[in-house]
C-alpha cells in the first residue's frame, strides 16, 4: 500500500455523489432508492410468511376463526392508530420541506406516540394471550399468529428507534444539512408505511377470517 | 551562571523532568505528523481505518482474507471426511483434533462425520464463496469499474461486513457447544434439524447474521450501481462483471428473506416448541413426541430452496463475470455477443426463481408440478450455454496470452461446461429418481463450484492483485498452482460420476462399503480420490507462499500491468485507502472491451479514453467521433 505516497496530495475530499439530490436519469436519490430495494425483500420477508401461513392453514383439518380466538375490537384500534401515523410522518416530512423544523418534529413526536400506543396495545394482547396459556406452542394458529405479528412489530420497534434518533440527536443535521435531514424523514417515512401496510394485511388475515 | 541542576535546551534552561516532556512531546508530535502524512491528511484513528473502515477496497480485503480463510476452512473439515471416506473406520492421528467425543481413538463417529458434511456445506456455501465472489470482488472492483468515488452507502459497507464476521464466529462456535455443530445437513431439512442437538440453533443464529449481511449489502450494490455510474458509462457500457454482480445482488436481495422467515420459523419450532415443520404423530426413535402438530415439513424445503437455486447461480455469476474480464484481457480481443451475454444473464437471473423445486422431485408433489419445474429447468440451461458459448468464440482466432490468470479462465471453461451438463439429467424428473442423492450429485455441483467458480475466483486474485497491492503474483509458482490443482481436482471430482451412475448415495459415513453392488466401485476409487485430494491441499501451499510473498517483495507493476481497458485500470494500482478512487473522476467514452483496434497506437483503448482527432477525410472512414456518436 506504499506505492503512492506521492500521489496522495492529488486525492481530494470525496463525497458521494447524488446522496442528497437526485440523479437525473433515474430521478431518486441514492437513499431513496435504497429503501425502496429494502423493502421488495422485506415484501419476499413478509411474503414467505403469508405463504407458510396458506400453506399450513389450508392443509389444517381444523382452523379456529380469527374473532374466535382474538380481540378484534383492539385491534381495529391498533389499524387506525397505525393509519393515523402513517398520516403524521407524511405531515412531518411536508413540515420539514417547507422548512418548519417545529411543526416537523411535532409530527415525528406524534408519529412515535402513535407507535407506541401500537406496541402497549399489542402487549395486553399479547398478556392475555399467555394468561389464557395460548402459546405459540399451543397450535400453529396461535404459532402463525405470534411469529406474524411479533416479526410486525419488531419492525414497529426498529422505526420507533429510528424516530426518537430523529427527535433528539439526529436532528442536530437540520442545521448543517437541511436537505438530507428532510430526506431521511422521507426514508424512513417511507419504511414507515410499509410497515402499516403489513399490517393492513395482517389484520383481516389473522383476525377476521 | 546556570541554574542548579538545570539542563541547557535550545536557549532554555529547564529541570530534566522538564526536558524529557519537552522531548517525549515532540517525538509524539512529530510522529502524529508522520501518521498524518501517511493518511495522506486525514485523522483517522487505525480502528476506523483498518478495523471498522468504510472504505470499500478496504473491506473487500477484509471479506477477501476472511472468506480465504474460511475456504480453507472448509477444505480441511472435507479432508477429514474424506480420510474417512477413503479408509473407513480406520484410525487417524489427525483426526484427534475433533476430540475424544468426535473421534475416540483417532476413529470419526458417525455423529461427527455428519457434523463436518452439514459445516462443510454451509462454510463453503455462505461462509467462503459468497463473501469472496461479491464481498471481496464486488466491493473492490465494481465501484472502481463504474467510476465511483465508493460504494453508495459506505457505514453500511461496513455494518455488513460485521455481519458476516460474527456469523462465521458463530459457525466455528457451534462447534464447541455440546452435540457439536449442527449435523443435518446444508439444507437442514426437518423435522430432522428441529429435533437435532443444538448446534443447530447456533447454525440459525449464525445463518440470520450471514442473511443481514448480504442483504446489506446487496442494497448497497444495486444502488452503488445504478447512482453512481461514471459519467459516460451507459448501461451497454458496463464491464460484464459489473453486470453479473449486479444480478446477482438482486438475487441475493429477493431470495434470501424467504430463508431468513424459514429460519425464524425453524429457531420457533426449536425454541418456543411450535409446529411449523412438524407433523401430528411424529415418532422419534419409537418414542411418540406428542407436539400439538399440523406443520410441513415440505414447506421447509420450498422456503430453503427458493433461496438455495438462485443462490447456485450467486455461486456461478460473479465467477463468470471474473472470466469474461480475464478472458477480453487476455485474447486482446473484444467479447464475442456483449449484448446476448447481458440479456442471458438477465434472463438467467429471472429464471433462478422459478426452478426451486427441481431439488425435489423425490418428495412426492406430483408429477404436474414436476414437469412444470423439469420444464423451467431445462429453460434455465439456455442463458447459461449462450454465454459459455460467447466465452468460447471469443477465444477463435485470438492470440491467447497464457498468463496465470488466463490458465485458470480458461480451466474454467470446460469445467462449468461438465458441471452444466451433468445437471441436465438431474433436472428431468425421471433421471433424478435414479441419480437423486447419490454421489452424482455431489459431481455435478462440485464441477460448477469447485472447479469452475473457485478456479474463477483464483483467476480474479492472480489478475487483480496487482491492482490491490501494487505487485505481480509470481507467474511460475502461480503456474505450479494451476496445474497441480487442475489435474487433483479432477481426480477428486470424475470419479464421483460413476460412483452416482453406480448409486452410492452421498450420506455414506463408510463411503459406499455396504452397497454389495457398488462395493467395488467405492473400495476401488474412494482412496484414490482421497489421495487426489490431498494432493489438492499440496498444490494450494504455492498459492498461499505467493500470495503473502508477493504482497511484500513481489515485482513492482505500474497501474495497468494486463493492458486493460476497464476503468478500474485507470484508478492507481493499489489506491490509497479513504480518499475516493480517482484522481480526476473518469468520463467514459467507449465500451468495456475494445481490444486491438484497428489503427490504434496500442492494442488496448481505455474506457476513460477520449477519442481521438478525426483522420483526415482522404482516409474516406468515418472520423472515430463520428461512430462513437452514431452508437452512444
Amino acid at each position: 500500500m506504499d506505492s503512492h505516497a506521492t500521489t496522495h496530495s492529488a486525492h481530494q475530499d470525496f463525497e458521494i455523489p447524488f446522496n442528497v439530490h437526485a440523479r437525473p436519469d433515474t430521478g431518486l436519490y441514492n437513499a431513496k432508492l435504497g429503501i425502496w430495494l429494502f423493502l421488495a425483500s422485506e415484501v419476499m420477508l413478509f411474503g414467505a410468511l403469508f405463504s407458510s401461513l396458506i400453506v399450513i392453514r389450508t392443509a389444517a383439518p381444523h382452523w379456529p376463526r380469527g374473532w374466535e380466538e382474538l380481540n378484534v375490537p383492539l385491534a381495529t384500534l391498533n389499524t387506525f392508530v397505525l393509519i393515523a401515523s402513517s398520516v403524521t410522518v407524511v405531515l412531518a416530512w411536508a413540515n420539514l420541506r417547507l422548512g418548519n423544523l417545529k411543526l416537523g418534529k411535532i409530527f415525528i413526536g406524534l408519529t412515535l406516540f402513535c407507535g407506541l400506543i401500537f406496541m402497549v396495545v399489542k402487549a395486553f394482547e399479547y398478556g392475555s394471550k399467555f394468561a389464557h396459556h395460548h402459546y405459540p406452542s399451543t397450535n400453529n394458529f396461535f404459532a402463525t399468529y405470534f411469529v406474524l405479528t411479533g416479526l410486525h412489530g419488531l419492525h414497529v420497534l426498529g422505526g420507533m428507534i429510528v424516530f426518537a434518533y430523529f427527535l433528539t440527536w439526529g436532528s442536530k443535521m437540520w442545521f448543517t444539512e437541511r436537505a438530507r435531514f428532510t430526506n431521511r424523514i422521507e426514508v424512513v417515512g417511507l419504511y414507515w408505511h410499509f410497515v402499516d401496510l403489513v399490517w393492513i394485511f395482517l389484520f383481516p388475515t389473522l383476525y377476521l377470517l | 551562571m546556570p541554574p542548579k541542576r538545570q539542563l541547557r535546551v535550545g536557549r532554555d534552561w529547564m529541570y530534566p523532568g522538564q526536558a524529557k516532556k519537552l522531548l517525549s512531546d515532540a517525538i509524539k508530535a512529530d510522529k502524529e505528523e508522520q501518521q498524518q502524512h501517511l493518511l495522506e491528511g486525514h485523522h483517522q484513528h487505525w480502528i476506523r481505518r483498518y478495523v471498522f473502515s468504510t472504505d470499500h477496497k478496504w473491506i473487500g480485503i477484509q471479506y477477501g482474507i476472511t472468506a480465504l480463510f474460511f475456504l480453507l476452512f472448509g477444505f480441511g473439515l472435507m479432508l477429514l471426511m474424506r480420510l474417512q471416506l477413503g479408509w473407513p473406520g480406520k484410525s487417524f492421528e489427525i483426526m484427534k483434533v475433533l476430540g475424544e467425543t468426535r473421534a475416540p481413538g483417532g476413529i470419526l463417529l458417525p455423529e461427527a462425520y455428519n457434523q463436518l458434511g452439514a459445516m462443510h456445506g454451509t462454510i463453503m456455501v455462505f461462509l467462503a464463496i459468497v463473501p469472496l465472489a461479491v464481498g471481496a470482488f464486488g466491493n473492490y472492483v465494481v465501484p472502481l469499474q463504474i467510476g465511483a468515488p465508493d460504494m453508495a452507502f459506505p457505514k453500511l459497507n461496513m455494518v455488513s461486513y460485521w455481519c458476516y464476521l460474527p456469523g462465521g464466529l458463530v459457525m466455528l462456535a457451534s462447534f464447541a457447544v455440546p452435540g457439536g455443530a449442527a449435523n443435518s445437513g446444508w439444507t437442514s431439512y426437518p423435522p430432522l434439524s428441529v429435533i437435532a442437538t443444538q448446534g443447530q440453533t447456533w447454525w440459525i443464529l449464525g445463518m440470520v447474521l450471514l442473511i443481514t449481511s448480504s442483504l446489506l449489502g446487496s442494497v448497497n450494490f444495486l444502488v452503488t450501481i445504478i447512482q453512481l455510474r461514471a459519467k459516460g458509462l451507459t448501461w451497454s457500457r458496463l464491464p460484464f462483471f459489473v453486470w453479473a454482480q449486479f444480478v446477482t445482488a438482486f438475487l441475493l436481495l429477493l431470495a434470501f428473506p424467504p430463508l431468513e422467515a424459514a429460519a425464524v420459523m425453524q429457531l420457533m419450532d426449536r425454541v418456543a416448541h411450535t409446529n411449523f415443520f412438524l407433523p401430528s404423530g411424529l415418532v422419534i426413535s419409537g418414542q411418540i413426541l406428542g407436539n400439538a402438530g399440523g406443520g410441513n415439513p415440505l414447506l421447509w424445503q420450498h422456503l430453503f430452496w427458493f433461496l438455495a437455486h438462485p443462490e447456485v447461480y450467486v455461486l456461478i455469476l460473479p465467477g463468470l463475470g471474473i472470466i469474461a474480464e480475464v478472458l477480453a484481457n487476455n485474447t486482446r480481443k473484444p467479447l464475442w455477443g456483449y449484448r446476448s451475454m447481458v440479456g442471458a444473464i438477465i434472463f438467467l437471473g429471472f429464471m433462478s426463481f422459478v426452478v426451486w423445486a427441481h431439488h425435489m422431485f423425490m418428495t412426492g408433489m406430483g408429477t404436474t408440478i414436476s414437469a412444470f419445474f423439469q420444464t423451467t429447468t431445462m429453460i434455465i440451461s439456455i442463458p447459461s450455454v449462450i454465454i459459455l458459448s460467447a466465452f468460447f468464440i471469443s477465444l477463435w482466432g485470438a492470440s491467447i496470452r497464457f498468463t496465470t490468470p488466463m490458465l485458470f479462465a480458461l480451466a474454467f471453461l470446460p469445467m462449468f461446461g461438465i458441471g452444466g451438463l451433468t445437471g441436465l439429467p438431474l433436472g428431468l424428473s425421471a433421471a433424478d429418481i435414479h441419480l437423486h442423492d447419490t454421489y452424482y450429485v455431489i459431481g455435478h455441483f462440485h464441477y460448477v463450484v469447485a472447479p469452475g467458480t473457485i478456479f474463477a475466483m483464483f483467476a480474479g486474485i492472480y489478475y487483480w492483485f496487482p491492482k490491490i497491492t501494487g505487485r505481480q503474483m509470481n507467474e511460475k509458482l502461480g503456474k505450479i498452482h494451476f496445474w497441480g490443482s487442475f489435474v487433483a481436482i479432477n481426480c477428486i471430482f470424475f470419479p464421483m460420476f460413476a460412483q452416482g451412475l453406480a448409486g452410492v448415495s452421498r450420506r455414506l459415513y463408510d463411503g459406499g462399503e455396504q452397497y454389495a453392488h457398488a462395493k467395488h466401485m467405492a473400495l476401488a476409487t474412494n482412496p484414490f480420490m482421497s489421495v487426489a485430494a490431498f494432493t489438492l491441499l499440496v498444490f494450494q501451499l504455492p498459492f498461499i507462499f505467493n500470495f503473502f510473498k508477493s504482497m511484500k517483495w513481489g515485482e513492482r507493476v505500474d497501474s495497468n500491468p494486463w493492458g486493460a481497458t476497464t476503468l478500474e485500470w485507470a484508478a492507481a494500482s493499489s489506491p490509497p485507502l479513504g480518499h475516493g478512487n480517482f484522481e480526476v473522476v473518469p468520463t467514459v467514452y467507449r465500451g468495456p472491451y475494445e481490444y486491438s483496434v484497428p489503427g490504434h497506437a496500442t492494442d488496448f483503448s481505455p474506457q476513460n479514453e477520449p477519442d481521438v482527432a478525426p483522420p483526415p477525410p482522404s482516409s474516406g472512414i468515418l472520423p472515430a467521433t463520428a461512430v462513437a456518436q452514431k452508437e452512444g
